[in-house]
């Protein structure tokens, strides 16, 4: 049983959103706090959105094995829970959506052979980040588990993580797609008027086909707006409750610093606050060259010297940001030499730095 | 290698990779440089972030951003579409037409950065452009564009800003990573996918934050559980694991290295030149005169 900063962050959370730039170990932080979890006997599901695989990888799962859209789980020595882990497929979680509130299988159909559908559902930047909220809320309601732990991708796009249900129901209110759904509701004399000055602009600059495959998706996804609303409501509550626990990873470095502090400003204006903030691959403290003895061999001084250098300008580098949240957790991490040769145990490591987290307060 | 030579090789150089290696950083030293030999040099963001690295920039070192949206005003003011582009813009209209065609974001971004190219505006033009994966994606975007949209200006937009990039004396990328086995990894994918997907030529890559410093010798004299000998074993075990790094980047992608050291404290000009002397001791091209 640990105690300590991140236990009083877990028993009250029912997600953990992890959230940081790229590089500082954000994966590796989130699996932790998982496998960390699931050792004190919680039943964890943990979600990476990241498109580089690397919770596969930081899970020891070799190319071909089985970690995919569902949850698989991952065997972890002495857990009172159980750790499972997946990774997010966006296409088939917006089709699984799709499937779910179109009235018929052939509108299904409809929708999912659409040119612009398959082109939004893929590739289209917002669209990966709502279905990975969208994931979220579907493992939050899931019995096997108790708490879901995401990491995100990095910052900028995880700031588009929360606010995209509220863009996807800004999407559904478009213009465009009253415009386009118009003519069965106001009746088409008055449509006409307005639509075709802006569709004839629209279809010079994108091209006539990519105009037409995006009005007969918007057409095809009639009926299916008021269940994506309402869906996008409920997602958008889970991000809000209270339940629901911001952790922010940064290194020492300048930019994951900065990104970190502007994430704790975003999250700040959707009055959301952060729960914990983890500062990760910090320089360890030998202790100080002036210390030891005088008779100690030079290189040896001067090299503990150089690296007590590095660490006070980690410190220097992080001050703003530790200063500025005063009252809110933080955990030191510091780095293990060895993570930086890739012939390490990843779950071994995953673990150590799970206990790390777990025991400090 | 000369660093004018370097320089002028293209005129533009778009500096890609993954968040936390000290991209904007590498991006800002190379212009602080360029202008050091006397050309003129033009920083440009791409995503609308302001670059963000405390107080280590000097106070000249502006930087010119662009945003899709600006970038989408200008180019329908271009083809004449001016008046309505403005209710397009203020009706959110914007919104739809980046979704109808994915993509076209990154493509107006890298056509300004092209019209920035073709009249000139700098000697260099460097690019800060997106975190690796998105670097990829928005790099993809031309070719992807030129062959699903036959005709229009998106077409055309696109066939321009592909023989922008796959002209080696207009546009280089140049790569950014540091001496740990993830970013390694994630450079090399990157750089053949450039290549192959895209055909852009690779400058040479910056292997950044390389402790380059020798071995630390361990007497047995001195206590294993001091804080001396704890520090010294992590440094080895660093300097070890960058030196595997350096050399596993070298057999897997053959490209040259601009290697520059680990410093934690260094400012824009010091990184400057440090990267002018990397530079340097790269060996001169064989087509030298």
């Amino acid at each position: 049983m640990t105690s300590g900063v991140l236990d009083s962050v877990l028993t009250t959370a029912r997600v953990v959103v992890v959230a940081g730039s790229g590089g500082v170990g954000k994966t590796t932080v989130s699996a932790a706090i998982a496998a960390q979890a699931a050792l004190d006997g919680r039943r964890v599901a943990v979600v990476t959105i990241d498109p580089a695989k690397r919770l596969a990888d930081a899970l020891g799962f070799g190319a071909g094995q089985p970690i995919g859209n569902d949850p698989v789980r991952i065997p972890l020595d002495g857990a009172r829970g159980e750790l499972w882990a997946l990774m997010l497929d966006t296409r088939s979680t917006f089709d699984a959506l799709v499937d779910r509130y179109s009235p018929s299988t052939d509108q299904a159909e409809r929708i999912r052979s659409n040119l612009f559908y398959r082109n939004i559902s893929g590739a289209l930047s917002g669209t990966q980040e709502y279905m990975a909220a969208e994931k979220l809320y579907e493992l939050h309601g899931d019995e096997r588990f108790d708490l879901v732990v995401v990491d995100t991708p990095p910052t900028r796009q995880a700031l588009d993580f929360l606010s995209a249900p509220a863009r996807l129901r800004r999407f559904i209110d478009h213009p465009l797609y009253r415009i386009v759904i118009a003519p069965s509701s106001l009746g088409l004399r008055a449509v006409n008027a307005v639509s075709q000055p802006v569709l004839r602009t629209i279809a010079r600059v994108v091209g006539a086909q990519a105009l037409d495959d995006a009005l007969a998706f918007f057409r095809a996804f009639q009926g299916l707006d008021a269940g994506f609303r309402e869906r996008a409501h409920d997602v958008d509550r889970v991000l809000h409750e209270a339940t629901t626990k911001y952790v922010v990873v940064t290194s020492a470095q300048a930019e994951p610093v900065a990104e970190a502090g502007f994430f704790i400003s975003e999250l700040e204006s959707q009055g959301v606050g952060t729960s914990l903030v983890v500062a990760n691959r910090l320089m360890p403290d030998f202790g100080s060259a002036d210390d030891v003895s005088y008779d100690s061999p030079d290189p040896l001084r001067e090299n503990l010297r150089e690296l007590t250098a590095e660490r006070h300008a980690e410190e220097s580098v992080l001050l703003p940001l530790r200063t500025r949240l005063a009252q809110t957790p933080w955990i030191s991490v510091e780095l293990v030499a060895e993570l930086l040769d890739e012939r390490h145990d990843t779950l071994a490591a995953i673990r150590r730095l799970g206990s790390v987290l777990g025991t400090s307060d | 290698m000369d660093p004018r030579r370097f320089m002028s090789a293209s005129r533009v150089f778009i500096v890609a990779g993954k968040g936390g290696v000290g991209k904007s950083t590498v991006a800002a030293a190379l212009v602080t440089a360029a202008r050091r030999i006397g050309l003129t040099a033009l920083l440009v963001e791409t995503d609308g972030k302001p670059l963000m690295l405390g107080g280590t920039v000097d106070a000249g070192l502006s930087a010119q951003t662009i945003t899709p949206a600006d970038a989408l005003a200008e180019y329908l003011d271009r083809s004449g579409l001016g008046r309505i582009s403005r209710r397009l813009i203020s009706s959110g209209i914007v919104d739809v037409v980046a979704s109808a065609s994915p993509g076209i974001d990154h493509l107006l971004v890298l056509g300004k950065v092209k019209q920035l190219e073709r009249s000139k505006a700098a000697d260099v033009i460097v690019v800060d452009g997106p975190a690796a994966g998105h670097a990829l994606t928005m790099l993809r975007t031309p070719r992807a564009l030129a062959e699903s949209v036959v005709v229009g200006p998106i077409r055309q937009q696109a066939n321009d800003v592909l023989s922008m990039l796959n002209d080696e004396r207009r546009c280089q990328v140049v790569l950014v990573t540091i001496p740990e086995p993830t970013p390694v990894n994630e450079a090399v994918e990157t750089a053949f996918a450039l290549e192959e997907d895209i055909g852009v030529r690779l400058a040479p890559i910056v292997v950044n934050r390389v402790d380059d410093h020798e071995n630390i010798p361990i007497p047995d004299s001195v206590s294993s559980t001091s804080g001396l000998v704890r520090a010294a074993r992590f440094r080895n075990t660093r300097i070890d694991g960058h030196a595997r790094c350096i050399a596993d980047l070298e057999h897997r992608l053959p490209l040259a290295q601009l290697r520059l050291p680990l410093d934690t404290t260094a400012t824009i000009d010091e990184h400057a030149t440090q990267l002018l002397a990397a530079i340097e001791r790269l060996p001169e091209p064989p087509d030298a005169p």
